[in-house]
């Protein structure tokens, strides 16, 4: 069964370092294999230009099976590619036609800052994580697991939530550069949870605070970010935020 | 160079107790005059940095990835052991720890495995505190599993996704002890270097990978959870940035390197389709659950699998297995699919892989059933392969996984180098020749959250250290040989990449050092692996500058270290003549073709001390089980 394998010409943001002005630069990858994911036709494209004694692309990823959260670039105009519920490592080269151009960009926002070609700097996503991501907790000094009760309902609720890989398409995806889908999940998950209740006030003023310092847009319900979410996040989220945040301002 | 276990006296459920007890407690004023260093920031280091800052202590963390979240325990699918016996079926510590100590085929020390299964309910405990969302039945119960290989249902999980969420309480401990400023967290660093400060780990160099620069990193302890070495083989279910450089540079500075040839290789993966691949899927071995594992009776059976009549097809494991049946371990299961594949049996385009299938389970069941279950797996690999699980087999074929050696530690997880201390997959300790399933989670938390905050506390209480700063000579020595690797690694500007190196490594390993080996294949190995790492120091061709963002120098310094360590791999696999869990020796089986201990004379660690390039002298820790009585494995 020989797959019918495809050319595919490349527009790809070049930048060598945070202070650099980038463009982009075409390249053509030739008998890209369908099945291939599209890192590994970047790692082929990467190769080539090694040999050639040009600079190779640089990209951000690490498990390359769409968990860790560290791939991502805009495809196409579309943050992670043409696939959505997936990571731009997730995506596979049969989502291109042959003869296809395929343009590719870094997230555009100005809490991530470009620090050489497709790789940004997220580092604001744990600065917010540390504002208030955490239930105040000790190793050791904690109850028995069986204490609370979760019913399945809420722990499959507080899952979804969970799920976020912390990629931020979200935010690159954002008119506003929002960081509001990744915040609302992770002040959703503790608050369906019996465990997150106790600071549940707490932990949304801080976090959106931190949110609002690192200069993230605030959300006017354009929903691309639940659109782009690699983990198919409901932008249920930010409501519930909204609602977190609001119940906090009235105590 | 001497092994002291310095397991504690006294019956092995009291041991621990007992032993932290006996420990030296740092007084809560002088703990932040301590710095400790800790690299990663998995489940191991995550947790272990987390803690440390908890008690009090100044902790440096380090970390490869951007995000101290992207550690790649973070992609552990299935789940975590624990001791809890909430299902009632005859679960206990002893049991996990018989369990733990017989599917690594008693190569493990009895005393590390029995605390492991005493800290497990600790662990769980600590998760629902952080917010872990493990599954749950309708009443508000945890829903448990059984899982590879375990007749009991122990297994606490979170969908697909245990490790992330299990990783993610971590981090937001972690993040927690950020914010309080008691723990440094250094993002996008590489350790290159360990230093050594009379005769104690006293510090580490790091590359910064977006500048470039090397940097001094000065401590009081330094801990290293910094994973597997499964990369060697190139291709593997590891992350691209997982490697082997800080274990295997402190091993080059005097720790000793236990057990390297212990390793696992995970049945259930997602075959490999072309030379292009760059890692391998895993895919939970949860699947084996319900799904059913076979190949065609025929040799060279072409046909589509659906059109297979059921008595043309062999089920090989339940016939081979009956009371495990597709349950079996995880060494067991890849061998004999290998073993069918090696008779020409194997399925798909190139006949390597079996098939695992789900037609019975979705009958008995109903499809819904299994896509509640399995649903995000059947994505994925209708996704990698185009292929629909639902309607036709899956095809599954074995890949390295996890690394069981690694480097050797006592009770206290401390290295042969004092103040070293290795924790989780980084060390050898707790999993013998095999790790069964959902048994990688809970020793990295164990280890980082319960043991070592404990033992380093008795260290750093015990020691005398001197007071130095990074201008110590130590330092500029170990900072210089960072550069001059970097700087040689620039300037040879040969005609072959990094990757294509890497690509002819794990070859040679997966070939010769693989599921099964043989003294022949070994040896093969041992001629080839010098070759190829002389030709890589002549040829490698390392693009851009030392000073910037530089993946393709990353990667050609791990490959340069996988070269080394791959002869050690290969050393180890030939002086072990017996087979025992992940290391099969082809001249050490059963009639029936099961692996073949050979008690006598194997029953120790084999740890290595480093002494020139390519040369090593063995030590040997021997192991002894006053609880257990050594059998043969069979799940029959």
């Amino acid at each position: 069964m020989e797959k019918k394998t495809l050319n595919i010409k490349l527009k790809v943001w070049r930048q060598e370092n945070k202070d650099a002005k980038g463009s982009f630069k075409d390249y053509e990858v030739k008998d890209v294999n369908p099945d291939m994911s599209f890192l590994e036709m970047l790692d082929e494209l990467n190769e080539e230009l090694i040999l050639k004694d040009e600079i190779p692309i640089e990209f951000d990823n690490d498990c390359r099976e769409g968990i860790c959260g560290m791939c991502g670039m805009v495809i196409n105009g579309t943050a992670h590619g043409p696939k959505s519920g997936s990571t731009t490592c997730e995506i596979r080269m049969r989502h291109f036609k042959d003869g296809d151009t395929i343009l590719m960009e870094p997230w555009r926002a100005k809490p991530f800052p470009v620090l050489k070609d497709l790789v940004v700097d997220k580092s604001a996503f744990d600065r917010i994580m540390a504002a208030g991501g955490y239930t105040s907790v000790r190793t050791g000094g904690v109850p028995e697991a069986r204490t609370f009760l979760v019913p399945h309902e809420k722990a499959e609720e507080a899952m979804d939530m969970a799920a976020c890989i912390g990629c931020g398409a979200c935010v690159a995806a954002c008119p506003n550069a929002s960081a509001s889908l990744f915040v609302g999940a992770k002040v959703s998950q503790f608050a369906l949870l019996p465990q997150g209740r106790p600071e549940a006030a707490r932990r949304v003023e801080a976090m959106v605070a931190q949110m609002d310092e690192e200069g993230f847009g605030a959300c006017s319900n354009h929903g691309e970010c639940e659109a782009v979410c690699p983990k198919e996040i409901s932008i249920k989220a930010i409501a519930r935020m909204r609602r977190e945040y609001l119940a906090a301002s009235i105590k | 160079m001497k092994l002291d276990s310095k397991v504690p006296d006294g019956p092995l459920a009291e041991k621990w107790d007992k032993h932290k007890f006996d420990m030296k407690v740092v007084n809560p004023k002088n703990k932040r005059k301590f710095t400790i260093i800790v690299v990663g920031t998995g489940l191991a280091g995550g947790a272990a940095a987390a803690t440390l800052g908890e008690l009090g202590y100044k902790v440096k963390n380090f970390c490869i990835q951007d995000s101290p979240r992207r550690a790649h325990s973070i992609a552990a699918q299935g789940g975590i052991n624990a001791a809890k016996n909430y299902q009632n079926d005859g679960d206990s510590i002893w049991r996990l720890f018989h369990d733990t100590i017989k599917g690594g085929d008693y190569r493990g020390r009895e005393a590390n495995t029995y605390r492991l299964a005493q800290v497990s309910n600790a662990i769980i405990d600590q998760a629902v505190a952080q917010g872990v969302p493990f599954a749950r039945e309708y009443g508000g119960e945890f829903a448990n599993r059984s899982f590879g290989g375990a007749l009991v249902s122990r297994t606490f999980y979170a969908r697909g996704q245990t490790g992330q969420q299990l990783l993610l309480g971590a981090y937001s401990a972690l993040m927690r002890q950020v914010n309080t400023g008691r723990v440094e967290m250094f993002p996008r660093r590489e350790m290159v270097e360990l230093v050594i400060i009379d005769g104690k780990a006293r510090g580490i160099i790091t590359r910064n990978l977006i500048t470039g620069e090397l940097e001094r990193h000065l401590g009081d302890a330094v801990v290293l959870g910094t994973g597997g070495y499964g990369m060697a083989y190139y291709l593997s279910t590891n992350a691209i940035n997982s490697n082997a450089t800080a274990i295997w540079r402190a091993h080059k500075r005097g720790a000793a390197f236990a057990n390297p040839c212990y390793v696992q290789i995970h049945p259930t993966c997602i075959p490999r389709s072309g030379d292009y691949q760059s890692k391998l899927t895993l895919m939970s071995e949860s699947l084996r659950n319900d799904g059913r594992v076979w190949v065609p009776k025929k040799k060279g059976d072409k046909r589509h699998p659906n059109d297979i009549p059921e008595e043309e097809r062999d089920y090989y494991l339940e016939r081979k297995y009956p009371t495990f049946g597709n349950m079996v371990p995880r060494d067991v299961a890849s061998r004999n699919a290998k073993m069918v594949c090696d008779e020409g049996r194997g399925v798909g385009d190139t006949g390597l892989a079996v098939y695992l299938d789900f037609a019975q389970a979705i009958k008995d069941f109903g499809r819904k059933t299994i896509e509640e279950r399995y649903g995000n797996l059947f994505d994925m690999y209708k996704e990698i392969t185009d292929e629909d699980g639902y309607e036709q087999p899956m095809r599954i074929y074995p890949a390295v996984h996890y690394t069981m050696g690694g480097l050797w530690v006592d009770y206290n997880l401390m290295s042969t180098i004092p103040g070293l201390h290795v924790i989780g997959e980084a060390n050898f300790s707790d999993h013998g020749a095999n790790r069964l399933g959902a048994s990688a989670l809970m020793q990295g938390l164990s280890d980082g959250y319960f043991v070592l905050p404990a033992t380093i506390g008795d260290y750093l209480g015990r020691e005398k250290l001197e007071k130095v700063t990074t201008d110590h000579e130590a330092f500029a020595e170990a900072e210089n040989a960072a550069r001059e690797r970097i700087e040689k690694l620039l300037s040879i500007k040969g005609n072959k990449t990094p990757k294509q190196f890497h690509k002819e490594l794990g070859e040679i390993l997966w070939n010769y050092v693989g599921m099964a080996r043989n003294e022949k294949g070994l040896k093969t190995a041992l001629e080839k692996i010098p070759k190829l790492r002389e030709e890589f120091w002549q040829n490698v061709k390392v693009p851009g500058t030392a000073d910037s963002l530089n993946k393709h120098l990353e990667f050609a310094g791990r490959i340069a270290d996988y070269l080394e360590l791959a002869e050690l791999m290969a050393t180890d696999a030939l002086h072990r003549t017996e087979s025992c869990g992940g290391h099969f020796r082809e001249e050490s089986q059963t009639e029936e073709g099961e692996a073949l201990r050979k008690d006598d004379e194997f029953t120790y660690v084999a740890a290595w001390e480093f002494k020139e390039l390519g040369k090593w002298e063995l030590h040997k820790e021997p192991l002894i089980f006053e609880n257990v009585t050594l059998t043969q494995r069979s799940y029959k």
